[in-house]
């Protein structure tokens, strides 16, 4: 009975681990080949898997993707060469648009703002593919 | 100035909630013409400091889970040294197609999204009818 316990213990631990492991590799693996877009998958997938609510999920997902995009950035920067003056300039309009943003989320969000951003990369993901 | 610009526009999508990136990268490629690997490494760095400030402010709110949050970056780890890995060495038009593919999707996703969401509240409105 005790071993029977043991084993089912193993095993429930066992399936979450794989679940939680198999999460992480993808989100790592997508934000590291494409310098972005980790944070998209992992936020649908804690609140699908782990049950998360949306604002935990959100910054959950800031929590892991910060260490990852670190070391993806590290190889980066050994890898191909870079202007330090616009990641400055790009990083300073960044910083400044993100607490407008965060001010402005209150009062915008809805429906058309999804279809908006979906309508943006759609136009963008085209324009890149047919280049 | 463009860059402060296209920094700034991405800055207010990413702080509403969705992914900078996705705006960031093809601004950066199509309009400023910078590199496909630059571009993404681009967005990595300006990511730093704005998730850092992000974190702290949810850290003292208790909103991070920290349940299961070690396996993530864990097994996240052996994923982002492999994926830059293949996209420092892989050729910029390849992983410029795989990038937009990936934004395909991500556009697709915010779509139906946005559908739903549309229907949700016509539904609760004629119900209020």
């Amino acid at each position: 009975m005790f071993v029977h316990k043991i084993i089912l213990f193993v095993q429930n631990s066992h399936m979450k681990n794989l679940k939680l492991a198999s999460i992480g590799l993808v989100v790592g693996l997508a934000n590291g080949l494409f310098g972005a877009g980790g944070g998209s998958l992992l936020v649908p997938a804690l609140q699908k898997f782990m049950k998360l609510e949306t604002k935990k999920s959100h910054a959950t997902t800031l929590a892991v993707i910060l260490p990852l995009s670190v070391i993806s950035a590290g190889i980066y920067i050994w890898g191909v060469d870079l202007e330090w003056k616009i990641v400055l300039l790009v990083s300073a309009g960044g910083i400044c648009g993100g607490v407008i943003g965060a001010k402005l989320l209150n009062k915008l969000a809805g429906w058309w703002l999804n279809i908006l951003f979906g309508a943006f990369l759609a136009a963008g993901a085209i324009r890149m593919l047919f280049s | 100035m463009i860059y402060i610009l296209v920094g700034l526009a991405s800055g207010i999508i990413s702080g509403m909630g969705i992914g900078g990136g996705a705006i960031l990268i093809p601004a950066l490629t199509i309009f400023l013409d910078i590199g496909q690997q630059k571009a993404q490494n681009i967005n990595l760095l300006y990511f730093l400091p704005t998730a850092l400030f992000a974190i702290f402010v949810h850290k003292k709110n208790g909103n991070i889970e920290k349940k299961g949050l070690p396996s993530l970056i864990l097994w996240g780890i052996p994923g982002a040294i492999t994926g830059a890995l293949i996209a420092v060495k892989i050729d910029a038009n390849y992983l410029r197609k795989g990038f937009a593919v990936f934004l395909l999707m991500m556009a697709a996703y915010e779509l139906t999204k946005g559908y739903k969401k549309w229907k949700e509240k016509k539904t609760t409105k004629e119900q209020m009818q």
